[in-house]
């Protein structure tokens, strides 16, 4: 089957790539871009390692097709914070101990970014619920939960 | 005994050196590595539970276009296919579970991969599943293992059986103790196989050289077994591969034996082409872990006053497919927390049609230890005691005689239950409605072999190569180790987890070992470089090395004048004799055991049958924690993983062996939204064997949650609950069943 064109734009630039129609956009992002930041833990849209913004709505990119990142903005944990300054939300993890082996954090960045975006001042409970989709093996949430609330609190009082 | 004494960087909460990669996205984990050429691995699995394999015909899948190499049992080299661990790689004869796999394809993409198993024939003769321990060990139950006799019977066994081995561990007269005592208590429990859950697939990228060095990248607990394990399967030398472990996401013991390895290796070797193979998902479930379900029977005499007169078990383990079960650790922790002078445990390992069981998290003592708390709680329930008190009457000490053979040393078990004890939350009252439960849990912990070396470069900073994955932060607490010995700032210290071509052999990261030995391995080379710097700085001075101190870092000339820093010394130490590399290649003895003691309150829904944690404080003796928040860390983590395995997970087979949850959907793992916070309490008795007194941290914590929060649940709905997990059916079956 012929090969699909897509141009779209990766964390803000311009990017075209040819994907087969049934490639999902986690394995356009992985193996057409080289972009193995997001994680795949299972493929199925029930572990959240592969959380990605698709025109400012979290997703599980293992759940949506390499083709319809046509026209869209992909934002993906490599568009977070920067070489020199990391994301408040980066900060925090480090800072509070919130990963072991690190393979969910990159989709749980993701997905805190837009928790505080849509929602500023979570309670602990809605910090829980939002975050449910994004499993974690490790650490039992705690020090992931604390470095969110944390880091809303910052980002609040930097605002 | 170490002394307290003040540390620098010990026992301080720094940001991990490998952090900044991981939060970006950077961190490269099993599936990551793309090399040129590459093509892609697949392996056909099994859709039955228990078949014979009549033949297996490959010519169409070969010859289908794209594919570069098919591979199926019989390309193991000869001598390799009497190993037992090549059968469970790919099946020989049989079948033995669903999901097991049969033959692998490599090809140009995925797709076509894909495409080429389903061209693969295989002529399959379905046999009898054999799913649990009842049906296995019945008078002519169908074999799993025709050619297996029972090991460790007193009269060697003339039939073949699905039992593989009986073990028995025994401690003064069980009966003169039954005969002493006021109270018996018994019952029977059971636990489900569960998975280690790790949220990474298991995943390589290999590359087969024939002349020169073959590699091996994978996701491992353990890269030096991958390479002895691999290099043996396929009959090469250690020399000629090399395995690079990468990041590693999650293993919980899991990541501790090889799966794909092997068999992308031969594919490597048939195709020409480096080949990367990714679990899938419901793979991950159907064919790696899992953690063995049990069958248990437990009976404790007791006095009036609480004091254990005698303890009694009986445990039966799961193996899966081949013999193996983790029954043997099941047998030597089930009462190993306490003080008991009669004491009685038989353990059976059991075949049954499901993968082979691994290492999952303190193996053995989860399910064990939850019967034997489970029934201690019962009995403190009949006598009226506190669950805190008749554990604390029994507890086991220093001197204490284990049932398991040792006497023990300092350990922290009435520490734990005492600061547990004086907890906010234990002196809180139970939630109207809400149950609370208590239990204690205890692993050895292992020492064995080790391997650091530090290279001081001309700036003064090191770099330090030690051979342990690290799972869970253990590279900070290297650094911090090596920091505190070197006297130099962690920052100037960079850890690195070698590959098999950069340090001498370690033993895999299991037993909770790491921060204990290579701690100590790193401990050992860092003083190696003390020693080194010493003697520039004194034929620097021409003095003798003793005259020369040696803190914060300077070298200070104790006979004259004259201070060199670290920084000086290196940038010197060309003209000095040459750069400078410290060695520590240890055997690390002397592993102190940890306790830890959990306190759960829970709140069901009568309704639905589902139960909430409303509180959980959970303690542990972590000897010495060299980054406290990374101790926090596992010991919040095992908790959660228990409360997991307590009341929700559970494989869940058909009536024809097949596996119906293979997914995160339906094995539900916790998630944030169920969960309260995990109070931790880090307990400090020190391990006399290391220098700082470490003790490993990685698996008592996940032992307690199942007592614990079974315990609660029966005290919220007054039921016993001697069947996990607590799900939301079996909970209202309880409550409706009265």
């Amino acid at each position: 089957m012929a090969k699909v064109h897509v141009s779209t734009s990766v964390n803000g630039e311009p990017t075209e790539f040819l994907c087969d129609p049934h490639e999902t956009l986690l394995d356009v992002l992985r193996n057409e871009l080289n972009m193995t930041g997001t994680k795949e833990g299972c493929g199925s849209g029930d572990c959240g390692a592969c959380s990605v913004m698709v025109n400012d709505r979290l997703v599980c990119s293992c759940l949506v097709l390499g083709a319809e990142a046509q026209g869209k903005e992909i934002g993906t944990v490599e568009g977070i914070g920067s070489n020199d300054s990391l994301h408040i939300i980066q900060e925090k993890f480090l800072e509070h101990a919130a990963l072991q082996c690190g393979i969910c954090t990159p989709g749980l960045i993701v997905s805190t970014k837009a928790l505080l975006e849509e929602n500023p001042t979570p309670t602990e409970e809605e910090a829980r619920y939002y975050l449910a989709g994004n499993l974690c093996r490790c650490t039992g949430y705690d020090k992931i939960i604390r470095a969110v609330m944390d880091a809303a609190e910052s980002m609040r009082r930097g605002a | 005994m170490s002394e307290a004494k003040e540390y620098k960087y010990v026992g301080t909460r720094r940001v991990r050196p490998d952090g900044y990669d991981k939060v970006t996205g950077r961190a490269n984990y099993g599936a990551d590595l793309a090399l040129p050429g590459m093509i892609w691995g697949k392996i056909l699995r099994s859709p039955h539970a228990h078949a014979k394999i009549n033949g297996i015909d490959i010519g169409k899948a070969e010859s289908h276009p794209g594919v570069s190499a098919v591979v199926t049992f019989q390309d193991f080299p000869e001598k390799s296919q009497r190993n037992p661990s090549a059968q469970n790689i790919l099946a020989n004869t049989k079948a033995l579970y669903h999901g097991h796999a049969i033959a692998a394809v490599a090809a140009k993409t995925e797709q076509i991969a894909e495409e080429a198993l389903g061209l693969i024939e295989v002529d399959y003769e379905v046999l009898p599943p054999v799913m649990d321990l009842d049906t296995a060990m019945a008078e002519g139950a169908t074999l799993i293992n025709e050619n297996l006799k029972t090991a460790g019977l007193p009269e060697p066994a003339t039939e073949s059986s699905n039992i593989a081995a009986r073990q028995e561990l025994k401690i003064g007269d069980i009966d003169a103790g039954f005969a002493e005592a006021d109270v018996i208590v018994e019952r029977e429990y059971s636990t489900p196989t569960v998975h280690q859950g790790y949220i990474e697939p298991h995943a390589c990228t290999v590359r087969y050289d024939e002349n020169g060095q073959s590699m091996v990248w994978c996701c491992t607990q353990g890269h030096f077994d991958v390479r002895a394990s691999t290099a043996n399967l396929l009959g090469m030398e250690l020399g000629k591969l090399k395995v690079v472990a990468s990041e590693i996401g999650g293993g919980f013991g899991g990541k501790t034996i090889v799966y794909l390895e092997p068999v992308a290796l031969m594919l490597s070797k048939k195709s020409g082409n480096p080949v990367k193979i990714v679990m899938g998902r419901d793979e991950v479930f159907k064919a790696s872990g899992p953690g063995a379900a049990t069958k248990s029977w437990i009976k404790i005499g007791a006095k009036n006053d609480g004091t254990f007169t005698a303890m009694q078990a009986k445990l039966v383990f799961e193996a899966g497919a081949f013999p193996g079960s983790p029954v043997g650790p099941g047998t030597m922790t089930v009462f190993a927390p306490y003080d008991v002078k009669n004491a009685k445990v038989e353990g059976y390992d059991v075949l049954v049609n499901k993968p082979k069981v691994a290492a999952y998290r303190a193996p053995g003592a989860p399910q064990a230890e939850f019967a034997s708390e489970m029934l201690i709680n019962e009995l403190a329930d009949k006598l009226g005691m506190d669950m805190i008190d008749i554990r604390l009457k029994n507890a086991a000490r220093e001197g204490t005689q284990a049932l398991y053979g040792p006497k023990f040393n300092e350990i922290g078990l009435v520490e734990c239950l005492e600061q547990c004890k004086a907890s906010d939350h234990y002196q809180s009252a139970v939630g109207e409605g809400n149950g609370r439960g208590v239990a204690a849990g205890f692993w050895f912990n292992i020492g064995g072999v080790s391997s650091a070396v530090i290279h001081m470069n001309p700036d003064g900073t090191a770099t330090l190569l030690e051979g342990s994955p690290d799972i869970g932060g253990s590279r900070a607490s290297m650094q911090s180790m090596a920091a505190e010995e070197l006297g130099i700032a962690p920052e100037r210290i960079k850890p690195i987890v070698a590959d098999t071509e950069m340090v001498a052999h370690n033993d895999t990261t299991g037993g909770s070992r790491t921060t204990f030995a290579t701690g100590m391995a790193v401990i050992e080379a860092a003083q190696d470089v003390v020693r080194q710097f010493k003697e520039r700085a004194a034929s620097t001075w021409n003095v003798t090395p003793d005259q020369v101190d040696w803190s914060d870092g300077v070298a200070r000339n104790t006979a004259g004048d004259g201070e060199m820093t670290c920084a000086e010394i290196c940038a010197s130490a060309g003209r000095t004799g040459g750069q400078i590399t410290g060695r520590g290649n240890i055997n690390a003895r002397g592993a102190g055991p940890s306790f830890s003691v959990h306190i759960a309150d829970v709140a069901v829904d009568t309704d639905t049958g589902k139960v909430d944690v409303v509180r959980y404080t959970a303690s542990q003796d972590a000897g010495r924690a060299i980054h406290p928040s990374y101790v926090e860390g596992q010991i919040q983590g095992g908790s959660v993983q228990g409360i997991g395995w307590a009341l929700n997970e559970e494989y869940i087979y058909n009536d024809d062996g097949l596996l119906e949850n293979p997914g995160f959907l339906d094995y539900r793992i916790p998630l944030a939204s169920d969960l309260p916070m995990i109070d931790p309490i880090i307990v400090e008795v020190p391990n006399p064997f290391h220098p700082y007194g470490v003790r490993g941290v990685g698996e008592a914590n996940i032992i307690p949650p199942l007592a614990t929060v079974a315990t609660a649940v029966g005290n919220a709905i007054d039921r016993p609950m001697p069947d996990l997990p607590c799900s939301p059916p079996r909970v209202l079956k309880a409550i409706q069943e009265g």
